[in-house]
């Protein structure tokens, strides 16, 4: 236990005695001042980043109107042709493939781990998904090089071509195992940690005695869950989902490993890709060196920090509608 | 003589390594109100919440015995656990309305079995279902104007109201009651226990109490509980007024408990 | 949905739940058995001892030393860095603007940095290199990292102070400490396996971050000599090794990735031992 009285007295002693008092007095607000400043700082990060790329990305947003950057799918760095939108729908295909592959299997995981899995259980795998939120980002490619895409070149992608071919989605000629799926695959497992830690907590917290009067009622404990406790753990179950997305937005190096690295618009889930993130990370050697680059890789960087920062703010609302409803 | 509707028979439960209740054998009889009384950790909640099984939803409990309702023991093998809860509703000291309307919080325990199971020719329209219950919990004259607004907009008293028809939306034998009116002011209070003296006729009523007045307001019945024992069960009569152990006498005198 | 639905219904939703939570536990295991399966036969000494010799990389001797240390320094240095920052707006935060519009704004802003991919800040980074005009360094990287690594120390940290009970801070209020006094004195440390928890956090994640380094830290096959020299990083070795054609190469690089994976692990076992044991003081 604190010895609290000790350590006071003498301080409380010197009551009255007003040099010591003042310097107590100046320390403190000192201390309030420069701490309040660190804080105000932080806040400022946030427009200075946004500042700090507009300004590098600046000579290629006036070379070039905003929609042809946006909307153009000729990249030609050589020749000055910046079109972004291959980039755009690699970022947005694989981020779509790993939420579709991560949020079912992560939300019932959380459930699982919520409502039904018994203490000793959840001791034990609440620790092991953190390690999976852990596990750098490269390892996270090596795995993805090593296990994910040769499955899915050799089994996965004949497998679906056989059955499903016939849809483009599917569909897939002398497969790689690079691209979308695999990318979709690799962030999936990454964002897992990321959606269960959250809902799982949300889900937790709904009281217990909204549970019970529904098992009172002769609910199966599935039908409770179903009518009762997700109604409540709603809005934070979205919030869990949302952060996982943006995990997934963000991602850069267990991707660029795995996703195939080809400039085109994906069309199927076996094409190869090339998300914003990747775009940026291998080819900042060559920045400097063609002009316009290193304005288009930041604003590059630019897109990816305002469809981050777009999401933020729209589910934030969102989840204000929802909690107040 | 009374007929019992449930015959408790040897009843023992553990919360992990300590047992709360040590072999209560008691009967209660239909078409009462039955209270179990008893001073703080006495058991009587515990003892309650294995009447109709919700006891078993925390992890680490253990029960052991028999409850016989209406001749079939809820704990035999291969009961289903949701008819039970079915046939033996409840009332928990806070209300907690679910999250939804009025309405759907009454239709609620209907929706889930399926309207057609426990129709018994009263009519398919929910509409009616839903009022009928209101009505007998007593909330109907102040809510029927609003149905469709979210069940938390309610006071704390109209709350436990609707969470009394809720319950009785199901039909149960039996009503379980765990100290109702605790979290009600005085008035809201009369109300919930006018309401269980008018449906004693239909539906038989247990009902934990720790305010011994309440009980002698209400009780046809009794079950006195010390430290997890059964000492005396019988008709109020007996309890308030005759009581056979000096245990009992003490507590109902207010001397000890 | 009569009882027998709902009973069956039941049944089917537990086997999908069990089913998907082996899924993410068998993806942990997958992931640490195939690098440990992969990594485990290149690692020996000379990797963990050496720095790259000439040829390295067409698959002579040498091993990844360099790529440790500068990492260690990297994240150590940026952990350190951070946390200077980081506690004292913490402690801010909840001891002296508390439910204030100013700390709900300040959470916000803390929110945002903390989804800003790492790949951002390392575009950042590289500006403000180039604003300074100093190159690609160890302190650059270190800069760079601090930066990703504040959000979420702050975070974990806030938390953490967030956990005491308001009545200990009364209690030493009501002694006549100013606010100052009773942060450091008592919230510290009391919330110290909290803060350590955060702090390694913040070093794992640190760490095993390449896309901020890629910019900022450069990379070079010596160990780190000087804050203003580029200095090699454990998730770049992993990387770069990867590149070559050389199976030799490429095993190292496994291996590397295991040791980067070991590094965490360690982290990991460390942080859960330290909450038990900087818990003595801690008023329950």
């Amino acid at each position: 236990m604190l010895d609290l009285r000790a350590w006071l007295t003498p301080l409380a002693r010197a009551h009255g005695r007003a040099p010591l008092q003042a310097v107590r007095r100046r320390r403190e607000r000192w201390a309030r001042r420069s701490m309040e400043a660190l804080t105000l700082g932080t806040v400022t990060m946030v427009p200075l980043l946004a500042a700090a790329l507009i300004v590098r990305a600046w000579p290629i947003l006036m070379a070039e109107p905003l929609s042809k950057l946006l909307l153009s799918t000729d990249w030609h760095p050589l020749r000055g042709a910046f079109g972004f939108y291959p980039f755009i729908m690699g970022t947005l295909w694989v981020t779509a493939a790993a939420m579709i592959l991560a949020v079912p299997p992560s939300l019932l995981t959380a459930i699982f781990l919520a409502e039904y899995a018994p203490n000793r259980f959840r001791a034990v795998a609440k620790p092991l998904i953190d390690l999976l939120a852990g596990i750098p980002s490269v390892v996270y490619g090596v795995w993805g090089m090593l296990t994910v895409v040769p499955f899915i070149q050799k089994t996965v992608a004949p497998a679906l071509q056989r059955t499903l071919g016939a849809v483009p989605l599917f569909e897939s000629d002398n497969p790689t195992g690079y691209g979308v799926l695999a990318g979709g695959v690799v962030l999936a497992v990454m964002v897992f940690p990321s959606i269960i830690a959250v809902a799982e907590e949300v889900v937790r917290a709904v009281p217990q005695g909204l549970r019970e009067a529904s098992l009172a009622l002769g609910a199966t404990r599935w039908q409770t869950v179903r009518n009762v406790v997700m109604r409540r753990a709603w809005p934070g179950v979205m919030a869990a989902v949302v952060l996982g997305l943006s995990r997934a937005l963000g991602e850069t190096m267990a991707v660029l490993m795995v996703v195939g690295n080809v400039v085109q618009l994906p069309r199927s889930i076996f094409d190869a890709a090339y998300p914003l993130t990747a775009l940026i990370a291998n080819n900042y050697g060559e920045m400097m060196s063609i002009p316009l680059y290193d304005a288009a890789l930041l604003a590059a960087a630019l897109i990816l920090l305002l469809i981050v920062l777009i999401f933020n703010v729209a589910s934030r609302l969102v989840l204000a509608r929802l909690s107040r409803a | 003589m009374y007929k019992p509707q449930i015959q408790i028979q040897d009843l023992k439960a553990w919360y992990g390594n300590g047992q709360a209740l040590k072999g209560i054998t008691a009967d209660v009889p239909e078409h009462t109100i039955t209270a179990i009384i008893g001073p703080s950790g006495c058991g009587k909640t515990t003892l309650l919440r294995c009447l109709n099984r919700l006891l078993e939803e925390v992890e680490s409990t253990r029960v052991t015995g028999h409850v016989w309702l209406n001749g079939t023991d809820i704990y035999g093998p291969g009961v289903d656990v949701t008819d039970v809860r079915t046939r033996v509703g409840m009332l928990a000291p806070k209300p907690f309305p679910l999250p939804m309307s009025i309405y759907e919080n009454v239709a609620y325990g209907r929706r889930i079995h399926g309207l057609r199971l426990l129709d018994k020719g009263n009519g398919r329209n929910l509409d009616r279902i839903v009022q009928r219950y209101l009505q007998a919990a007593g909330l109907w004259e102040e809510v029927k104007d609003r149905l469709h607004e979210p069940a938390s907009g309610l006071s704390t008293g109209q709350q436990q109201r609707l969470c009394l028809a809720r319950a009785l939306a199901v039909e149960p034998e039996v009503l379980l009651c765990d100290e109702p009116t605790s979290a009600l002011d005085p008035i809201s209070a009369q109300g919930i226990e006018e309401q269980l003296l008018a449906l004693k006729e239909h539906t038989t009523i247990v009902l934990v109490t720790h305010l011994l007045r309440q009980a002698r307001r209400l009780a046809d019945h009794a079950i006195f509980l010390w430290m997890g024992e059964l000492v005396e069960t019988g008709p109020a009569e007996q309890i308030f007024h005759n009581a056979q152990d000096e245990r009992t006498r003490a507590y109902v005198a207010g001397n000890i408990g | 949905m009569t009882r027998r639905k709902a009973r069956l219904e039941e049944v089917g939703v537990k086997i999908l739940m069990i089913g998907s939570t082996a899924i993410v536990l068998g993806s942990l295991a997958l992931i640490l058995v195939t690098v440990i399966w992969r990594g485990l036969p290149a690692l020996n000494l000379e990797m963990v001892t050496q720095t790259p010799k000439g040829g390295y990389y067409l698959g002579k001797e040498g091993g990844i030393l360099n790529a440790i240390v500068g990492s260690l320094y990297l994240a150590g240095g940026a952990t350190l860095l951070s946390m200077l920052v980081s506690l004292p707006i913490a402690i801010y935060l909840q001891v002296y603007a508390a439910r204030s519009r100013q700390a709900e704004l300040a959470r916000l802003a803390l929110d945002v940095l903390w989804g800003v991919p790492s790949i951002v800040y390392g575009a950042f980074g590289f500006i403000v290199m180039l604003w300074l005009g100093i190159r690609a360094s160890l302190l650059a990287g270190i800069i760079t990292l601090a930066i990703l690594e504040l959000p979420i120390m702050v975070r974990a940290m806030d938390e953490a102070i967030g956990m005491v009970p308001s009545t200990l801070v009364e209690a030493s209020y009501a002694l006549g400490a100013t606010r100052l006094e009773t942060a450091l004195r008592v919230i510290v440390r009391q919330t110290a396996p909290g803060l350590m928890t955060a702090i390694l956090l913040a070093f794992g994640r640190g760490i095993g971050d390449a896309a901020s380094v890629l910019f900022t830290a450069g990379y070079t096959d010596r160990l780190p000599d000087s804050l203003l020299g580029p200095a090699a990083s454990l998730p770049l070795a992993v990387f770069f090794q990867l590149g070559t054609p050389f199976p030799a190469v490429q095993d190292r690089a496994y291996a590397s990735a295991l040791v980067l994976t070991a590094i965490i692990l360690v982290l990991s076992l460390v942080s859960r031992a330290l909450a038990g044991r900087f818990g003595r003081h801690i008023v329950r």
